[in-house]
């Protein structure tokens, strides 16, 4: 049996009597960048929000490098190993791009710090202090944001709010990494950069990626399995290729 | 605090601002040159200033309304009063017995603090802010019901008087230390969460933040200041009315704060002196038939000052004539609104105009508690 680093067992959930997934079973292998696809309300951000605590499981679990996380709290998740983006980009706007990525660093723990030694400046503060701020800037030259480390997260342009979203999520250092549509908004240029960026973290950082995308050229330049989903249950989990050439999932895209 | 040669003089101008006003008052009312009445107004500005400071830091940083700070003043105030007094038997107003009765209070504080935190810090904005209120009015009336003998009950609790000279001395030192705390606080990585929180409270949990910690941390310290504010207070009187601790006073310490600017320590500084300087000079000014007045004038000032601040009409005035663009005009800083001064310095930008709807009008705080009912996630509705 292959190594899974994340492993979900029959998870789903429903709110009251709507189903917003269930039975979904996804195994994805270390190093693998796995796709999560399906046509509006499938029920893919709702995985994702189950993957990183938001929302409990009403049934099933999932695991972690076989370590059961169900039920764990969003800050307990994401120091486990999970980190995401959001699929509406929630940066910490203003503050600098370079503190939105030293917010990413907080739990690490090479950069331990107690409150109380910040307050009275105390020697760990500024040895801590200095090495998160040079951790941060390399984090930031591999997105090619270093130049704008000092501007207000806010005042990025668009393509570069959804990196630094990315890089703030990989600042966790996590195992895997949920990106909810990257490409959304991009022009074909950026996605086309996007999927560069996303090869190159995957292999720099040693994550695995789970990522939900409608961009389908991006999915299957990237992905080489994928799940689909429609209406909260998994409609088809195979190579991309035959996954779109399935009868079922073009007709749950485009109709009959 | 020194990283190589750049010591960035900026962020310790308010140090020496105020180091430099306490030093000439301080001379001149230690040989004997100040009148009474201007040590008593000093007073009462650096206890402005600490309540000002240390709410700043959960207003205007962690982003919570708190409509309470009174209310951990007040605990401050009657714990570390009592602790004078009965020690003043024994040991007289000396310096030692201020320090005993400020760390007593400051502690009861912030254990109180941590007591309303844990429970109320699970509400948000609107709720939050009413469980706060409600928590200062409970302080007050517990020490209006005391016995005589414990704590005054209704005719106040009396409180030895220390040597009007050395007092506000004594009181601006306090703020100096209360201002290197909290923004060392805010300028470290424990800052940073606590503003991320406030940026974006999902996004500061998905990265692991731990929400309630950093709540409650930044509750519990600013009660602690408060507390201190409070005994500071206590020396400065003769009796301690728990009366004088009401909502409004609450109130009033956090228009220090909008004033100021939310998120921006300096500017509430400036307000809190501001605004006492105002009470104290419309009380002595306008006397007689004209004591109606006193309050009117005041708001009017408040008003002015706020629309002056705020309003969008008179943005092109206010960039054109301002210190900074002042500063920039005789080549003294770099002027440019889109970069921020350097990588740390950015605790001071934060959105007054937003900050201040989010209190001040009610319309829009309905409109985002409706919005926060649906799912936090998917508000924006597509999948």
């Amino acid at each position: 049996m292959a190594e899974y680093v994340l492993e979900t067992k029959n998870l789903g959930i429903s709110f009251g009597g709507l189903k917003a997934a269930q039975n979904v079973n996804i195994s994805i292998e270390k190093g693998e960048i796995y796709g999560l696809i399906g046509p509006n309300g499938a029920g893919k951000t709702t995985i994702f929000n189950l993957l990183t605590g938001v929302y409990k499981p009403t049934t099933g679990t999932f695991m972690l490098n076989g370590e059961n996380l169900t039920g764990l709290s969003e800050q307990a998740i994401n120091r486990k190993g999970i980190a995401r983006t959001f699929q509406n980009i929630r940066l910490f706007n203003n503050m600098s791009v370079i503190r939105n990525v030293m917010v990413g660093l907080h739990n690490n723990p090479e950069f331990k710090c107690t409150a109380i030694e910040s307050m009275f400046r105390l020697p760990r503060h500024f040895a801590s202090e200095k090495a998160m701020r040079e951790r941060a800037k390399e984090i930031l030259r591999i997105f090619d944001l270093e130049e704008e480390r000092n501007n207000l997260a806010c005042n990025l342009p668009y393509g570069k709010q959804r990196k630094l979203e990315i890089a703030r999520a990989l600042a966790t250092s996590p195992k895997l990494l949920l990106l909810d549509e990257p490409a959304a908004g991009m022009n074909p240029n950026e996605t086309a950069e996007l999927m560069d960026t996303v090869r190159l973290i995957r292999d720099k950082f040693d994550v695995t990626v789970l990522l939900i995308e409608h961009d389908l050229k991006f999915v299957v330049g990237l992905c080489n399995r994928v799940t689909v989903l429609n209406f909260g249950t998994v409609l088809a989990q195979e190579s991309v290729a035959e996954a779109l050439s399935n009868p079922a999932v073009v007709e749950a895209y485009i109709g009959k | 605090m020194i990283r190589g040669k750049n010591i960035k003089w900026k962020d310790f101008i308010n140090y020496a601002v105020i180091a430099v006003v306490t030093i000439i008052f301080g001379s001149l009312s230690v040989t004997g040159n100040l009148a009474s009445s201007t040590q008593f107004l000093l007073e009462k500005m650096s206890i402005a200033i600490l309540m000002a400071i240390s709410l700043s830091l959960v207003v205007g940083f962690l982003g919570e309304l708190s409509l309470g700070h009174a209310g951990f003043m007040c605990v401050g105030a009657y714990l570390g009063g009592k602790v004078a007094a009965v020690l003043a038997q024994s040991m007289g107003n000396s310096i030692v017995t201020l320090i005993l009765s400020v760390l007593v209070g400051g502690a009861v504080a912030a254990v109180c603090g941590v007591v309303i935190g844990l429970p109320a810090l699970r509400l948000k904005g609107d709720y939050l802010a009413i469980v706060t209120l409600a928590f200062g009015e409970i302080v007050k009336s517990i020490f209006q019901n005391t016995s005589f003998e414990s704590f005054g009950g209704t005719l106040g609790l009396s409180t030895p008087r220390y040597d009007k000279k050395v007092l506000f001395i004594i009181g601006f030192v306090l703020v100096i230390i209360c201002l290197a705390v909290i923004q060392n606080l805010i300028r470290s990585k424990h800052g940073r969460a606590i503003t991320a929180i406030r940026d974006n409270e999902i996004a500061a949990k998905a990265m692991g933040i731990n929400v309630t910690k950093y709540k409650l941390l930044a509750f519990t310290v600013s009660a602690c200041f408060a507390g201190i504010g409070g005994v500071l207070y206590s020396w400065s009187n003769y009796t301690v009315q728990s009366s004088n601790f009401g909502y409004n006073y609450s109130i009033e310490i956090l228009v220090m704060v909008v004033l100021g600017g939310m998120g921006n320590i300096n500017g509430g500084i400036l307000a809190a002196t501001l605004i006492t300087y105002l009470n104290t000079t419309l009380a002595t000014v306008l006397t007689g038939d004209l004591a109606v007045l006193q309050n009117l004038v005041y708001a009017l000032i408040l008003i002015v000052i706020v629309i002056y601040n705020n309003s969008p009409a008179l943005k092109s005035f206010r960039e054109r004539y301002n210190l900074k663009a002042l500063l920039h005009k005789i080549k003294l800083v770099k002027h440019d609104p889109m970069r921020v001064k350097d990588d740390e310095a950015v605790w001071d930008r934060v959105p007054t105009k937003i900050a201040m709807d989010e209190i001040l009008s009610v319309d829009t705080k309905v409109r985002t508690s409706v919005a926060e009912k649906g799912d936090p996630y998917e508000s924006e509705g597509e999948d």
